[in-house]
């Protein structure tokens, strides 16, 4: 099998894996041999399905010896195997950056023969590149579930990101869906990076030299929709993730039928892209906004509302905190204003410094006042001719792709009041409670 | 600020000749109706004055804006001469004179309309600079690597740094088609120098084989139940596939829709192309696998 072939193949199969960052980690280069890392990540191209292609991201190898019934290369899978050789990778990577295809390698890999085989394997390519090559580009790489802790730290000073996939977001799913994996062989990894890297940024104080553990941090991915939790349970477990394991980012992937076994969604199934999405949405929520996992979903409300963004869902179920006035306004609140995002929030804390702010400095500002203007008033005036209707609030909260969807589905009009009308009505229309 | 005089300023396109406008604002105590450079042989109705340019004019008026509004503010009135702002000759003429009034304030003028405009066209410039710092593909041939790139704004200043340090061993040069510039590199000197044209070499074996991996990669890489191609092209704007290797392929069989077409081993997915399109990618499809094999 020549490189083509290879190359097909092993990015057919790594291509499911959605982490194509490669921020994290800001690095000049120095010396003698190629590369250096940008802290906020470069964006080398974007595939036909919009996603950014960042990093050359292939499987070592995969030649799986688990039988992972949601993944393409579980073993009762017939598809044809091979493996790259760690030389073979570390070339097609070199000669990638140097073209400028790429800002580095993504190594992932099937379990071949063992765990510890394999990472291995993984190693001798991150060898060859960071000591023959001198390469000082950006490298993710997977930590293999069992391989011995050793080796992982090994992998850890020579990659810049590490990951171990949770896949599946519950004990029972794992179980049932991945024998050869359980929820201990999948944390006990991840904990034992959270540890290095902790110990590795203490030492970075002391020793002037100290070599560098992962310093991107690591990260994980959850599939959605091939098992039945719902999003309560994801986000919460993101939520946890963060705090208790400093994970940088927990990536969701719409699961995409690969296996027509009758413990997952047949084969026709639609990948859930919107559910993806607003995943997604909530947990830059989580990140960025201050948002607690708790305010976003409840015992009683499991799942995320298609229609409206998880921020706009949490605005009109708290409705009594609104409207907020502009000028006088806490950072956390404005930042809990749909239509007002972070870089607004800090413009705007600075505009108003010099100058109360009216609604057209918002606009100049950039605050998307079509979503904004339902909560917020300038100078205790909320915007000049706002009609509250449930039509035209619908038409400013829901997203456009949203509305057409809501419109096929219900097969009506949008009116859903007689003309009487009061804000509380349209408050508890968008929040369920009506 | 000063009024409004029946003038237009001629400079000579620098950004010393733009910051001498300035001065001559400032001595004459009026606002001119508009700044061009002296290549622009625009119509007006009002008198025309050249600005000639002078060092040290220059330099005090940097230096001025300097003490009053800090480094910040001269930083992005140079970066703001580099961008392709309509009316970049009597904004930034405005921009200073709000930074010689206001002084540290100008940084919280957020919602002023001269500042919001230079913004705004910084950030494009500063947008396109990132992109390209991915989109950027260049050729190797022997020991020298060569690009051809065409922005809107400037970006040269911008990348030199950049692309120095990720190649300093190395020798390119990124070819600005749209702004007839280069950036060239090797042994530890680069430099910024006018080129009136730059042709690709004559490509060679390697490095046709590697730009086919690199195709084959980027049309197997992309998932086909999740196609959206209007999401591609709004984070990968048109006018950038010209000069990057995995978008020509189909671009020179005169595809305009790309659909998801595998380098080799034939086409899968594709549903939303159409038929003519998906023909003739497949035509292109076939002179990769000849490329790949021969």
């Amino acid at each position: 099998m020549d490189v083509f072939d290879k190359l097909q193949l092993l990015t057919n199969s790594a291509k499911y894996d959605v982490a194509c960052t490669s921020s994290g980690v800001d690095r000049k280069g120095t010396g003698a041999g190629i590369g250096n890392a940008e802290g906020c990540g470069i964006c080398h191209s974007f595939s036909a399905d919009g996603r950014c292609i960042s990093l050359l991201k292939v499987l070592m190898s995969n030649a799986c010896v688990y039988d992972c019934k949601y993944c393409v290369n579980r073993s009762s899978n017939d598809i044809k195997r091979t493996s790259f050789t760690p030389r073979e990778l570390a070339d097609l990577t070199v000669n990638f950056y140097r073209r400028n295809y790429i800002e580095g390698l993504f190594l992932s890999s099937a379990v071949v023969k063992n765990p510890d085989y394999t990472c291995e394997r993984m190693i001798e390519v991150l060898r060859i590149l960071r000591t023959e090559y001198r390469f000082q580009g950006y490298i993710h790489a997977k930590a293999i579930p069992g391989a011995d802790s050793a080796l992982l730290t090994r992998l850890g000073y020579l990659a810049d990101r590490m990951s171990v996939n949770i896949e599946l977001p519950s004990r029972q799913s794992l179980e049932r869906l991945a024998p050869d994996k359980s929820k201990a062989s999948i944390l006990r990894p991840m904990g034992l990076l959270t540890e290095r890297i902790a110990e590795n940024r203490q030492d970075m104080v002391v020793y002037n030299h100290a070599q560098k553990f992962a310093p991107a941090g690591q990260s994980t991915q959850m599939i959605v929709g091939a098992t039945p939790e719902t999003d309560y349970t994801i986000i919460n477990l993101s939520a946890a993730l963060y705090k208790k394991y400093g994970l940088k980012r927990v990536f969701y992937s719409a699961y995409i039928p690969v296996s027509d076994n009758p413990a997952l969604p047949s084969v026709d199934t639609k990948p859930p892209l919107l559910r993806e999405h607003r995943l997604y949405q909530a947990d830059w929520l989580l990140r960025f906004y201050g948002f607690d996992a708790s305010e976003l979903l409840d015992q009683e409300h499991q799942n995320f509302n298609p229609y409206i963004d998880p921020k706009c869902n949490w605005a009109v179920n708290h409705m009594d905190i609104f409207p907020l006035e502009v000028n006088r306004a806490p950072k956390e609140l404005l930042l809990r204003v749909p239509g007002i995002g972070l870089k607004n929030t800090e413009r705007i804390l600075t505009a108003r410094r010099v100058s109360k702010l009216d609604f057209t400095a918002l606009k100049k500002i950039g605050v998307v006042l079509k979503r904004a203007q339902y909560f917020i008033t300038c100078d205790g005036r909320m915007a000049e001719g706002l009609k509250i209707t449930p039509d035209s609030v619908m038409r400013s909260l829901i997203s456009e792709n949203r509305q057409e969807q809501l419109m096929r589905e219900q097969n009506v009009q949008m009116s859903l009041f007689d003309n009487t009308i009061t804000r509380g009505d349209v408050v508890k229309c968008l929040s369920g409670q009506m | 600020m000063f009024e409004r005089a029946d003038v237009v300023y001629v400079f000579d396109g620098s950004y010393e000749g733009l910051l001498c406008c300035v001065f001559e604002s400032y001595a004459r105590k009026e606002t001119p109706r508009d700044v061009v450079p002296e290549l622009d042989e625009q119509l007006t109705f009002y008198e025309r004055r050249y600005v000639s340019t002078d060092e040290t004019k220059a330099g005090r008026v940097e230096r001025g804006i300097i003490k009053a509004a800090r480094t910040e503010a001269a930083e992005t009135g140079r970066l703001f001469y580099l961008t392709c702002c309509q009316e970049k000759g009597i904004t930034f003429l405005l921009y200073a004179q709000i930074c010689l009034t206001y002084g540290a304030k100008t940084h919280l003028m957020i919602t002023d309309d001269t500042i919001k405009k230079v913004r705004e066209a910084v950030s494009h410039l500063t947008r396109e600079a990132h992109q390209l710092k991915g989109f950027v593909r260049f050729s190797v041939n022997g020991s020298a690597m060569t690009s051809i790139i065409e922005p809107k704004n400037f970006v040269l200043p911008l990348l030199r740094e950049y692309f120095c340090n990720r190649y300093r061993n190395e020798a390119f040069l990124i070819y600005d088609k749209a702004h007839k510039a280069a950036l060239i590199y090797s042994s530890g000197e680069s430099d910024i120098i006018p080129v009136e044209d730059f042709e690709e070499p004559e490509t060679e074996d390697d490095e046709e084989r590697f730009r086919e991996l690199w195709r084959l990669f980027y049309n197997t890489v992309a998932i086909e139940e999740r196609e959206n191609p209007r999401c591609r092209m709004s984070h990968m704007q048109k006018r950038y596939w010209e000069h990057m290797t995995e978008m020509r392929c189909t671009q020179e069989s005169g595809v305009r829709n790309q659909g998801l077409v595998t380098g080799r081993g034939g086409l899968h997915g594709g549903k939303k192309t159409e038929k003519t399109a998906r023909r003739e990618a497949r035509v292109c499809d076939l002179s990769c696998v000849q490329y790949a094999d021969g």
